[in-house]
């Protein structure tokens, strides 16, 4: 651990988190989208690793913890929503889901 | 050249590679099986930051987990394959990727250029400490205990939530 300088690990974060910003953007597939979101969460998480690993500090892997909880209530919730409304329009193409634009 | 930093620069390469993959990828399948190739690859860089419960809860619950909630879902929707990533809409696609690759430059810029965690000296010790499951365990039941009831709080409501919108129809 000592050995890898910590901006190797924050510069992989950082374009993880980028990939899964620019998929959201460009994706058009609802599930996709949620895919991206899970990315982006896992490199955060990888940045509290680093810190809480490089500081010698747990704390950070007790916020990691929490975010994974609320990743799967997240991903539960989500993909429900997705499901209702696959059940009504048919498509999960987010582009055809426009009910709230008026 | 060290086994670490060996370990380092494949497993990096692997997670950086798949999470590429799976944004351009046109078949919704094919995402989800990099995403998991990409949460193991973080697993490996968790263990190799010392951090072994993160690791392990990494593999059950995302690659696990959360991975087969979203293989299911695919399953059941049967969605139809999107065309070609720059099929339509080019010039906003474009605008996105541009966006995106500002923001990393941004981050990127402030990593390497004033930050005071350059200074920093890591401690074996204190990381290999900080990474057990006694460590997180003690926190966790000690100065977390609210947030810790309110995440099992979190996870009922998110249990019955998503039974309800799953079973009822919409009129």
């Amino acid at each position: 651990m000592s050995s890898i300088p910590i901006e190797c690990y924050l510069i992989l974060s950082a374009f993880m988190f980028c990939v899964g910003v620019a998929g959201v953007l460009i994706r058009r597939n609802a599930i996709i989208v949620f895919m991206c979101i899970e990315l982006m969460l896992n490199s955060a998480n990888l940045t509290l690793v680093t810190f809480s690993s490089y500081l010698g500090n747990s704390i950070g892997q007790v916020f990691v913890f929490f975010v994974m909880t609320v990743a799967a209530a997240e991903a539960a919730v989500g993909l429900a929503i997705i499901i209702a409304i696959f059940r009504n329009k048919k498509t999960v193409n987010i582009d055809e889901i426009n009910i709230f634009k008026w | 050249m060290n086994i670490q930093l060996i370990l380092f620069i494949v497993l990096a390469s692997v997670a950086a590679t798949s999470s590429v993959v799976m944004v351009t990828r046109k078949n919704p399948v094919i995402c989800a099986v990099f995403l998991v190739l990409n949460f193991f690859a973080l697993a490996g860089l968790y263990l190799l930051l010392n951090a072994q419960f993160i690791a392990v809860v990494q593999v059950i619950v995302y690659a696990g987990a959360i991975m087969v909630l979203f293989l299911f879902v695919l399953m059941l929707l049967n969605t139809e394959t999107e065309h070609k990533l720059f099929a339509d809409k080019r010039a906003i696609k474009f605008f996105a990727i541009l966006i995106s690759a500002f923001v990393f430059v941004q981050v990127a810029y402030l990593i390497f250029h004033g930050s005071p965690f350059r200074a920093l000296t890591p401690d074996e010790a204190a990381s290999v400490k900080a990474g057990t499951i006694q460590a997180i365990g003690q926190q966790l039941y000690t100065n977390y205990i609210i947030p810790f009831e309110v995440a099992g709080f979190l996870l009922l409501a998110a249990t019955i939530g998503a039974l309800v919108l799953a079973k009822k129809k919409f009129e």
